[in-house]
């Protein structure tokens, strides 16, 4: 992947596919680090096939045996000398509290460190592919936080879907501003 | 500064369109976003369907949406189009550029671009 956004948006898919009501995309930026969480309350994985998805012959797809999503979201962590984790409760053994967490840091200093890239592109593909899902995206940077709801945003939208055009650009350049004011995206 | 304010007022503004919305997507644009798809460059040939369907004055006709792999990893981004009553239409290696070209020859002008398509699939 040419962007960590591009993993982002991978990953979470994933959380689409696990039928979430709720994703959540926290990133914490300092100067030198980098952290990613994506959080969903979607059908979780089992203990068994947990132990075994950071290898690339796992996979839930069907149109080959090899799913590269996460392998390529923990190498590109790993070889920033960062780390990677993924925990899961499944929905048969836990029907209350299911859901997944997958969280990754970066250091960004590092030579391999991947640049984020367009993450707001992330985002707006996220909520267009599946705007009934609640999507929470914040991002803690040194010069401020870029936070979206899109609960709030169903709150003053009424009928017109999350996922109609207008709104998408209006997203995008409501993201554009609250980076320009937090000192923009670091590389 | 954006406000929520402003996202009423597109509200306002689109609730009539809305209704007319409803029982269409006549057409149906789907792009591949599983890995391979992202890797080849499938979310800036998505966001450029979205924004040149708007632009054509589309939105009614036709629905943009994502899928996960198709099969065809080699020949990611691909993009399907569904039309009613017709053969679907699967362009491969797409990029933003062939997606713009593609809005104002097919989903405009109701030509298939057949230098981007591959066959029986």
């Amino acid at each position: 992947m040419k962007e960590l956004s591009l993993n982002i948006l991978d990953i979470a898919q994933n959380s689409v596919k696990a039928k979430a009501s709720k994703v959540e995309i926290l990133l914490d930026e300092t100067e030198e680090l980098l952290t990613v969480a994506i959080r969903d309350d979607g059908c979780g994985m089992e203990p068994g096939f947990l132990a075994a998805v950071t290898d690339p012959f796992t996979t839930t797809r069907t149109t080959r045996n090899v799913g590269l999503g996460i392998p390529l979201f923990k190498l590109a962590s790993e070889q920033t000398g960062g780390s990677f984790s993924i925990s899961s409760r499944d929905e048969k053994n836990f029907p209350l509290d299911h859901g997944t967490e997958t969280k990754a840091s970066f250091y960004k200093n590092n030579i391999d460190y991947t640049p984020l890239g367009d993450v707001i592109s992330t985002v707006t593909v996220l909520i267009q592919g599946a705007p009934e899902i609640r999507w929470v995206y914040r991002h803690s940077l040194p010069g401020g936080e870029v936070a979206l709801d899109t609960d709030e945003l169903k709150a003053v939208l009424g009928d017109v879907p999350l996922s109609a055009p207008e709104v998408i650009a209006w997203i995008a350049s409501y993201l554009e501003e609250q980076y320009a004011e937090a000192g923009g995206t670091s590389a | 500064m954006k406000s929520l304010a402003e996202l009423a007022a597109i509200r306002e503004k689109m609730q009539n369109k809305v209704v007319l919305r409803e029982g269409s997507g006549d057409v149906r644009v789907v792009v591949g976003m599983a890995t391979c798809g992202i890797a080849a460059g499938a979310r800036p040939v998505l966001n450029a369907f979205v924004e040149e369907v708007n632009n054509a004055g589309l939105s009614d006709k036709v629905t943009v949406t994502q899928t996960g792999c198709i099969g065809i990893c080699q020949f990611e981004p691909v993009v399907e189009v569904f039309e009613a009553g017709k053969d679907k239409v699967t362009y491969v290696k797409m990029t933003p550029e062939k997606a713009k070209e593609v809005v104002e020859k097919h989903l405009k002008g109701g030509k298939v671009i057949t230098d981007y398509v591959v066959k029986d699939i």
